[in-house]
Order: C-alpha cells, then sequence, then structure tokens
C-alpha cells in the first residue's frame, strides 16, 4: 500500500511546469485569445517537442506509455497554466480511445505515431458534450453515432462555432452523416470505448479544474500580500485569510480523490466510474470556490479584463461542466453508494 | 503507486476483526461521560492493552504492537467499523503519549506509557485557563521550582479538561518563570490529580453530564521528574501536541466513514420521508465523497510521511475538514429524523434516534475543541499561504 507517487512522476511534473511557466505566460494567453484559432502552431510544436504530446501513446507506437497516474499530474499543470490549446484532448483522451482499438484497426498505429510525434489533432465529441473543443482545427474528429465510434476526417464534416465565454476553448457544433467508412467500433467495444472515454475526459478536466484552483489561490495570495486598505496588506485581516484557506483546504482534500479516481481507471476498477466522478465533484467545486473567493479578495480589480484571474476563472466556470455536469456525477455517484449492498464504510477505500 | 495491501496487512486486518467480532461488549457501554461508563471503557481498554491493540503504533516495550501507520489505519478502520466503543483515554494516548515518545526520557516513557496503555492511568489535559482560550500563550498558571530543585510549586486554574473529574493525571503548560510573557518561560508538566492542592470542579456540559471540569491548583508540589522536555519549553512541546492533536491521530477516517455508512442506512431507511427535501439526499452523498476524500487524504499522507516528509499547517485543513463534516452529517441525520430528532435515549420512541442525538450535540464540540476553526484558518493563511499577521 503505497498512495504517493515516484521521485520520477514528480520530477516529470516539475519539469513540465517549468516548461510552461515560460511557454505559457499570462501575456501569451492574452495574446492567443485574440487571434481568429485561438490556437499557437508554434506552442503545439513545443508541447510536442517536450514529449507531451506522446505521453499516453503505447511504446511499440512511438509513445512514452504513460497511464491514467501519470495524467493526474500533468493535467493539474495544463490547468495550471490555463494551457490555450487542447492538448490533452488529443494527447491523452483520444489516444486513449485509439489505443484501446483492436491491433489490427486500419490507421491505429498511423493515427498513434502521429499524436506521438505532435502531427495531428484530433477532436472527441462524446454525446455528453453537446459541442466539440476544437472541431474546426482538428485533422480528425472521434464521433459517436449511438454505440459506434467514427473516425472522420475534418473535411467530411461541418461545423459552426459557438464561442465561449473562455476565449480558450474554441467550441462548435458539428453535423455529419455516419459511414461504413468511418466506423471503427461499434455494439458491446463501442459502448465500453466511449464510457472509458468519458472517464478519462472527466479525469483530464478534473485535473485541469484543481490546476485552476492552485493557480487562481496563487494570484488571489500574491495580490493580497501587496493590496494595502487601511495602512497594511489586506491579506493580514481575517476576513481575507480564511476565505482563502478555505480554497486551500478544498484543494488538500480534493487532490488524493483525483489521485484515486486516477489509479481506479488505470486498473479498470469496477467502482471507477463513481471515484472519478467523485473527483470532478471535487476538483470542480475546489475551483469554483477558489475563483469565487478570488474575486471577492481582488475587490474590482478581479472584475477586470485586465487582471489575469479572469482567465483562469473563465476555464474553471467552462470545465466544470465539460465532460459530464454536476448533476451527471453527482447521479453516478448516488448510483454507487446507494444501491443495495453497496460496499461502504471503513475499509472499502481501496479494495473492492 | 500500489494500492494493494500486503499479505501481511491483510493477516493483521483479519486478526483485528476475528478479535472484535469475540470480544466486542455485547451492550452499547454506558457514556464515558459519566462515572459508570468511564469504569466500564477503562475495562474495555484493558482487555484491549491484554490483546495489544490498545496502541497498536508503539512500541513493544511500551505496551504497542509496533504497528506501521498503515497498519493502524487498519486498525482504525476495523475497529470503528465494528462499532466499537470510543476511546476512553485518547487525551493521553493520542495526545501526551506521541509527546513523551518525541520529547519524554527514557525514564518517563517506562513510567508513563505502558500504564497509559492500559489505562491504568487516565489522563487530562490542562490548557485551556480562564483568560486563555484561543489565545494560549496568555496562560498564568505558575509553576515555580522549588529552591532545592526537586519540585515545582504550581498554583492556578484550568479549564475545558475532559472528564478530569474521573481521571487520574494531567498534564499541561504553567509559567515557570514568572518574569516570563506569552510563549516562553513556559513548561510542560505532568500532575497526578490526587496531589495534595488539587480541587476539581466538574462542569456541565450541554449534554447535561460531566464532560469536563475546571482544576484549581494551590501550592500542588509536583516532582521535577515530571517535567517533560526542558525547563521553558513547554511552548515547543506543546505545539508539538497540538500538531498531533488536529492532524491524524486524534481523528483517524475510519470514525467518520462509520457515521457516513449509518447515514447513509439513515437515509435508505427513511427515504419517502426524506426526499421530500431534495437537499438531504445531497448532503448524503455528500457524506459518502467527504468521509472517502478524509481517508484518502489520510493515506496519502501517511505515504508521504513514510517517504520522510513531515506534516506541516496541513494539519490545521484536517482539523477544519472533519470537524465540519461530521457536524454536517450529524445534522443531516437530525434533518432525516425530524419531530424524532429531539428525543432522549429515555424516550420509548426514539432508540435509535438518541445514538445521533448524542452524536449531534458532541459534533457540536468539533469546530471549537483542539482550537477553534477559526484559529486553524489563521494558521493555513499565514503558515501555509504565507500571509502576513
Amino acid at each position: 500500500m503505497d498512495f504517493t507517487f515516484t521521485d520520477d512522476q514528480l520530477t516529470f511534473r516539475e519539469a513540465v511546469s517549468r516548461f510552461l511557466m515560460t511557454e505559457a505566460a499570462p501575456e501569451m494567453l492574452r495574446e492567443i485569445w485574440d487571434t481568429d484559432i485561438g490556437r499557437s502552431p508554434e506552442l503545439r510544436k513545443n508541447l510536442a517537442e517536450q514529449g507531451l504530446t506522446a505521453l499516453s501513446v503505447p511504446e511499440d507506437c512511438g509513445g512514452l506509455g504513460m497511464d491514467d497516474i501519470a495524467w493526474a499530474l500533468m493535467t493539474q499543470e495544463l490547468g495550471y497554466y490555463a494551457i490555450p490549446d487542447s492538448l490533452a484532448d488529443t494527447a491523452y483522451v483520444a489516444a486513449g480511445l485509439i489505443a484501446a482499438l483492436p491491433a489490427a484497426t486500419a490507421s491505429r498505429d498511423d493515427w498513434l505515431g502521429r499524436v506521438a510525434e505532435g502531427s495531428i489533432r484530433i477532436a472527441v465529441g462524446h454525446p455528453v458534450n453537446p459541442l466539440l473543443a476544437d472541431a474546426n482545427l482538428a485533422d480528425l474528429l472521434l464521433l459517436a453515432h449511438g454505440d459506434e465510434v467514427h473516425a472522420v476526417p475534418r473535411v467530411q464534416v461541418t461545423v459552426e462555432a459557438n464561442p465561449s465565454i473562455d476565449l480558450s476553448r474554441r467550441l462548435a457544433a458539428v453535423s455529419w452523416k455516419p459511414a461504413t467508412a468511418t466506423l471503427i467500433a461499434d455494439g458491446a467495444a463501442g459502448r465500453a470505448l466511449w464510457a472509458q472515454t468519458l472517464n478519462r475526459g472527466a479525469l483530464s478536466t478534473a485535473g485541469q479544474l484543481l490546476g485552476l484552483a492552485q493557480r487562481m489561490l496563487d494570484l488571489s495570495v500574491d495580490y493580497v500580500a501587496q493590496r494595502k486598505q487601511f495602512g497594511k496588506p489586506i491579506g493580514s485581516f481575517q476576513a481575507v485569510k480564511h476565505h482563502l484557506a478555505d480554497v486551500a483546504t478544498k484543494i488538500e482534500f480534493a487532490k488524493p480523490v483525483l489521485y484515486r479516481a486516477a489509479y481506479a481507471l488505470a486498473r479498470g476498477e469496477a467502482g471507477a466510474d463513481a471515484r472519478v466522478s467523485h473527483a470532478k465533484l471535487a476538483c470542480g467545486e475546489a475551483a469554483w470556490l477558489a475563483a469565487r473567493h478570488g474575486i471577492q479578495v481582488h475587490g474590482a480589480m478581479g472584475y477586470t479584463w485586465e487582471v489575469d484571474l479572469q482567465m483562469f476563472m473563465k476555464r474553471a466556470w467552462a470545465l466544470d461542466a465539460a465532460w459530464g455536469d454536476r448533476g451527471y456525477h453527482k447521479s453516478r455517484v448516488a448510483d454507487a453508494i446507494l444501491v443495495e449492498g453497496a460496499a461502504l464504510g471503513p475499509g472499502h477505500t481501496f479494495e473492492e | 503507486m500500489d494500492l494493494a495491501y500486503t499479505p501481511r496487512q491483510k493477516a493483521f486486518r483479519e486478526e483485528v476483526r476475528a478479535w472484535l467480532a469475540a470480544n466486542l461488549p455485547r451492550e452499547p457501554l454506558a457514556s464515558y461521560d459519566t462515572r459508570e461508563g468511564f469504569e466500564q471503557h477503562r475495562e474495555w481498554e484493558r482487555k484491549l492493552f491484554d490483546a495489544r491493540l490498545s496502541m497498536v503504533i508503539w512500541p513493544e516495550a511500551l505496551g504497542g504492537r509496533g504497528c506501521d501507520l498503515i497498519e493502524w489505519l487498519i486498525f482504525e478502520e476495523e475497529y470503528y467499523g465494528a462499532g466499537a466503543p470510543m476511546r476512553v483515554n485518547q487525551n493521553g494516548q493520542l495526545l501526551l503519549g506521541p509527546t513523551l515518545i518525541e520529547f519524554g526520557t527514557e525514564e518517563q516513557k517506562a513510567r508513563f506509557l505502558p500504564r497509559m496503555a492500559s489505562s491504568e492511568d487516565m489522563w487530562a489535559q490542562g490548557w485551556s485557563e480562564p483568560n486563555a482560550g484561543s489565545d494560549m500563550a496568555a496562560i498564568t498558571s505558575k509553576a515555580i521550582l522549588s529552591e532545592d530543585g526537586s519540585h515545582y510549586v504550581v498554583n492556578g486554574q484550568k479549564t475545558w479538561s475532559t472528564r478530569a473529574s474521573f481521571a487520574d493525571w494531567l498534564f499541561g503548560l504553567f509559567r515557570s518563570d514568572p518574569a516570563s510573557s506569552r510563549h516562553h518561560g513556559l513548561s510542560y508538566l505532568a500532575v497526578p490529580l490526587d496531589t495534595p492542592g488539587v480541587t476539581i470542579r466538574p462542569i456541565q456540559a450541554l449534554n447535561g453530564k460531566q464532560a469536563f471540569a475546571e482544576i484549581f491548583f494551590d501550592d500542588v508540589k509536583v516532582p521535577l521528574e515530571n517535567r517533560i522536555g526542558d525547563e521553558g519549553q513547554g511552548w515547543h512541546v506543546a505545539m508539538a501536541t497540538a500538531g498531533f492533536e488536529r492532524g491524524l491521530l486524534l481523528r483517524s477516517p475510519a470514525r467518520f466513514q462509520y457515521t457516513a455508512r449509518k447515514l447513509v442506512e439513515l437515509y435508505k431507511a427513511h427515504r419517502a420521508v426524506a426526499d421530500r427535501d431534495p437537499s438531504i439526499r445531497d448532503a448524503v452523498i455528500e457524506a459518502w465523497t467527504g468521509t472517502e476524500a478524509y481517508a484518502l487524504s489520510a493515506y496519502h499522507t501517511v505515504g508521504r510521511l513514510a517517504k520522510g516528509a513531515r506534516i506541516g499547517a496541513e494539519a490545521s485543513t484536517n482539523k477544519i475538514y472533519w470537524s465540519e463534516l461530521d457536524l454536517k452529517m450529524h445534522e443531516t441525520a437530525m434533518r432525516i429524523l425530524g419531530p424524532l430528532g429531539e428525543l432522549t435515549v429515555d424516550a420509548p420512541a426514539a432508540v435509535e434516534a438518541a445514538r445521533w442525538l448524542d452524536g449531534f450535540l458532541f459534533a457540536q464540540a468539533g469546530p471549537i475543541y483542539a482550537g477553534t476553526n477559526e484559529i486553524q484558518r489563521n494558521i493555513i493563511a499565514e503558515r501555509m499561504l504565507g500571509l502576513p499577521k
């Protein structure tokens, strides 16, 4: 029993954090927000050079073969820097779905190889999300038709942009026609792939929300330590301190929930759905509280376009309902704990 | 990350489970806030001790079993999962015990710990004073070293001392340098409560029982060998104790997970009534998510401790988390019980309900004792987040 990360995992996270600190600074976010496509090919290229697109791709397809547990750390960094790129959709969620296809599936290895080298962008259209992120820019779209999974080239779909308050999220409604040529899985196999994909999408979003919560807390701590009123930093006042202490506490108790969910997913545990939903709820709540208390302690500055906090708040508000809103995830938790014979109480946290 | 228990850990779980199944009291013990219940709990503690299960993480030589912290968590899961009695000597075992292990002399450890593990000695704490609550450094009770250096003479008053009316010993902080102020010049002493000059006056708690007491010291002689840590180092020693208290030991996740399980059962049994208020279902779900998060945090912390990390100010997040969670769960139970909620154990209509009422009353104290949650929030803000004083 060891519920911690290895030194290697923590070192890798550190390296990613240092890289994103320079490559995804808030000024750059603002620049990319102002562009039409909302993406930077250069940033994507740099992410690929760091190996971040290759994380989930199996080693025999040119990747690093890392699992959901590694992504529990990675996605926090992606959230912390609010990178204006849907990296995790391609490199984690889509890569996971494609890697789970039978080895004989045409194009499987080719797609995975291209994910690893960073030369393909894949949008994932799970039915739980009414709109697709990055559909406009994607080279390939993974789309659902009932239980069927289709891999559809961008040219075969019609895309209608739906702007989000988070300018880093480029959402679109997609119209398309299912065809035999694009079908890559159906029936029970398709159903299982979509179920797994939803969990990965939710875990990815949960990790990003937790990273966002930490970033908003850090920004708020910096702000209240330098902003003075009544002749003192406002961070010396208890009313302000307690707002931020509550955020710190929420974050502290969301982290292990995220890690437990990642492990459940990596090991294919039967209870993974409830664990992932728990993580999504806990991380979403932490992020929303960090936003609420963050804007409060920033005062009027928090309501401006000028102060960076807004970019992180908007991402947090948006991601909270992505890959299943709270009602969806709360229902999954309720299903697990209210069912007859549910294993609850002490001693059931790890073993099923 | 490997979340499988080892065969040794599984075997330990089985052993604890089997022992509890064979030895748990058939009838619930009386409240340990009464003399009768206190002595019943003492007997139960003796039984645990004889099976070397009272303090599993202490070394064998001191009455423990030499378990690691994962095994301790397993023990707690089995213990509370079986609905076993509350631990009556927790102030000694869980607060003073670890402090003695860290700061006590070999002689003190041998003298105090085995008798504490067996509950032959029951311990009360002496922190708060009438004018030193949240502001603990305002302590004025004095302990002046005699001229020959053989003993301290203690004068003053302590208060809010849990179950002190029934206890044998008290540990606490006293001002040993009368010229000192705040957290300087304090010493940490162990005082036998039958020493001449000690007067204990029970305080009736809101549950109607003598749950705590105030203690008056009138020229009480305390031998030098009862000082824990160095002269004037009491604050440092006490802070370590406060850290343990807020941290994991005092409130392991299992007891809250047990409450959550009971709450889910209560909700299911009264679902038709409870669902008229849709927020109740939400609160029941949050009982499970909240207690699981607390348990996961405990395992994560224990894993980090095993790799050499230390618990710092994040212990304060624990205190806030469990106390507010416990209160919320009991509030939810009261809301499910509706008009049965107010009934006491003596009410024929409410045998099961009354246990929730007891828990509800005690849960009110959680955000107050062991450092109020406001103080914890200050600690988090100042020491974890680095905000200015």
